[in-house]
């Protein structure tokens, strides 16, 4: 194109009255959910300006978790309409698909932050100054060991500014999965990335290492993110659109292009594996997939657990949404190149999660190399290139973001006079002295071990029956094999519960407020539901499988 | 000129930054060199818009900036915080949590 047409592109709509701008169409229905989390998440910044610190609390809670109430509400109406099956449609002007992969993770990432929300409410477990207060920060300028922080923690202050950036998070999420064209797939992981960060430096004990977290977390999440963007960038030059339909066309061939600058472009696969290549390693950083791991332990263990706990179930399903629509709305002409590349790293991330899992010491770095493995199981079943392997990787992602909360959630409970006793030395004999929360925590393990009878085994039975089927035999056997190394640190973690002597100077198990009791309590009951009657939801996650293009 | 050769610049710059985000231990130098690696990106783009005669690239490289402020925001606060609390912005001494 010469310079004179492109220099018409900006100024032929100044020349041009601007009501000949063409206004876009935008489906609020179809938007609902997204635009009440939004929408919350501004009015809750508006209440931490404006109403008396006293209220802040109970006004941010029932704000976050009505709107993400009403979202639920509104993604569940969506696909009783036909949205996820017969419906599906892309809305805002191709920007956000509505169909059924996006609505069953908006679903699953709404559920999880409800949850989520009532751990960052829990007000029983720790006390200051004679006050019950919650996990986080009195107030997170103040310098750690500082008198003002000591005045703070005086004044009663509290960071309720985490239910905002709760629902901003949410928001970003929501769109993950279902974003439709590159820019969105960008801000949407921005728009969640940047509250988390935020959200790591906030543990009220042990802020060091909290706000150590947060850097790792942020310097590495920036530097991924940078790579993703140039990913972005490639692509576009490749395709000359960010759309996904249009690339995935132009992919496939189907789409020929008379201009030459586009018609070399198109044909420089050059730019293509870069770009596909840059693109994955920004999804698989937000994964947590092997070699793109190295920040999951450090941030798992210096966050707050409510927040590990929401980070760790709802970033998982988000970013697993938007690798599968990537992979497999628009890369799935390139399978033959990506496949080979996805099945070093769920390998890779399959053995290493599990292996050095065994050597850990603290509980919540344990669980973060199990997450680090749950991964590499995830991947297996997003290698498998079939509608099988979908609705399998969905289900795992529901099973899986429910063990997890209600997982962390046990962890907060397990205190001595230095907040969580995360140290696993500090756990032996845990069952003695409460057996019922020890045996809530086996449960869970149980589950993420992939016992049957729990969640997990129908996850993974589910997501290695369709790898096998989409021929990945030989990682369906390196599953199964890592499996049985993660399942042995799991067992121990249950046999230092129940069959090793407590410890004199051991931690005591807080009795928590209804929230968390409830958070545990659905954690426990969707766990065995899905293990022992996994087929109404197996059923729905097949339902949910067909991406809209 | 043959805006290619802008892509060159664009790769050029990109590895800068990131070389510089692997090997400099401050962490606001590394966040700097995160910022060129942003930069180079919005460079990419806009050449790319240039080649294919649509804005695509160009509204892209607008999201892009606002993002990198977004972004400068939050990176400050956490980093800024860490100084007070250790009068150090090294990234190597941050290691409380055993690798």
């Amino acid at each position: 194109m010469n310079a004179n047409a492109v220099h018409t592109l900006w100024t032929s709509a100044a020349a041009d009255p601007i009501s000949k701008i063409p206004s876009p169409t935008i489906e609020y229905a179809q938007l609902a959910p997204v635009m009440i989390v939004i929408g919350a998440a501004v009015i809750g910044i508006v209440v931490e300006a404006f109403a008396p610190r006293r209220a802040r609390y109970h006004i941010q809670l029932w704000l976050t978790v009505v709107a993400l109430g009403a979202a639920f509400a509104s993604v569940v109406a969506l696909a009783v309409g036909g949205y996820a099956t017969t419906k599906q449609t892309s809305v805002a002007m191709g920007a956000l698909a509505v169909d059924g992969p996006a609505l069953f993770l908006q679903g699953v990432i709404l559920l999880s932050g409800v949850l989520a929300a009532f751990t960052f409410a829990e007000r029983r477990l720790d006390r200051a100054h004679g006050k019950r207060v919650d996990s986080f920060v009195a107030q997170a300028g103040a310098v750690p060991g500082s008198e003002a922080e000591q005045a703070a923690v005086k004044a009663g202050f509290a960071t309720t500014e985490v239910f905002p950036l709760m629902l901003f998070a949410v928001g970003g999420m929501i769109v993950f999965p279902a974003a439709n064209d590159l820019l969105t797939l960008f801000i949407a992981l921005e728009v969640f990335s940047l509250p988390l960060y935020l959200m790591c430096a906030l543990a009220r004990r042990r802020r060091l290492m909290s706000q150590e977290s947060a850097v790792k977390y942020f310097l590495l999440g920036a530097f991924s993110s940078a790579f993703l963007l140039f990913g972005i960038a490639l692509l576009y030059g490749y395709s000359g659109s960010v759309s996904y339909a249009v690339i995935a066309d132009v992919v496939d061939g189907t789409l020929i292009s008379n201009d030459p600058v586009l018609a070399q472009t198109m044909g420089n696969d050059a730019l293509l594996l870069i770009g596909m290549a840059l693109v994955l390693m920004g999804l698989l950083f937000k994964v947590g997939a092997v070699p793109f791991h190295m920040w999951t332990p450090d941030v798992y263990q210096g966050a707050p657990t409510p927040v590990t706990g929401f980070m760790a179930a709802a970033t998982k399903v988000a970013a697993f949404g938007a690798l599968l629509r990537l992979l497999y709305v628009v890369l799935p002409g390139m399978r033959w190149d990506w496949r080979p590349v996805m099945w070093g790293v769920a390998i890779a991330t399959m053995v290493v999660g599990a292996i050095v899992a065994v050597t850990q010491t603290d509980v919540k770095r344990l669980l973060a190399y199990s997450s680090v493995a749950h991964a590499g199981f995830i991947l297996a079943g997003v290698i498998a290139a079939t509608p099988a392997g979908v609705s399998s990787v969905l289900f795992y992602l529901a099973a899986y973001s429910f063990v997890t909360i209600g997982a962390f959630a046990v962890v907060t409970l397990v205190r001595d006079a230095g907040g969580e006793a995360t140290h696993l030395s500090k756990w032996a004999g845990l069952g003695r002295r409460s057996p019922l929360v020890a045996a809530v925590f086996a449960v869970f393990l149980l589950a993420f071990a992939g016992i049957p009878l729990t969640s997990g085994f129908s996850g993974k039975f589910a997501v290695f029956s369709a790898a096998a089927e989409g021929g990945a035999g030989a990682l369906v056997i390196i599953g199964v094999l890592s499996s049985a190394v993660a399942a042995f640190f799991y067992v121990r973690v249950i046999v230092l519960m129940f069959f090793s002597e407590p410890r004199a100077d051991g931690p005591t198990v807080t009795v928590p407020s209804p929230l968390t009791m409830s958070v545990i309590g659905v954690g426990v009951v969707v766990t065995v539901v899905l293990g022992v009657a996994p087929q109404y939801f197996l059923d729905l996650a097949g339902q949910a499988s067909v991406f809209v293009r | 000129m043959n805006p290619v050769n802008y892509l060159y610049l664009a790769a050029l710059l990109f590895t800068i930054g990131a070389t510089g985000v692997v090997i400099r231990k401050n962490a606001i130098v590394v966040f700097m060199c995160v910022e060129l690696m942003l930069n180079a990106c919005n460079l990419s783009l806009v050449a790319f818009s240039r080649m294919h005669g649509n804005l695509d690239g160009q509204i892209l490289a607008f999201f892009t900036m606002v993002v990198a402020a977004a972004e400068v925001v939050v990176g400050l606060a956490i980093i800024v915080s860490l100084f007070r609390a250790r009068h150090s912005a090294s990234v190597d001494d941050a290691s409380l949590m055993k690798l």
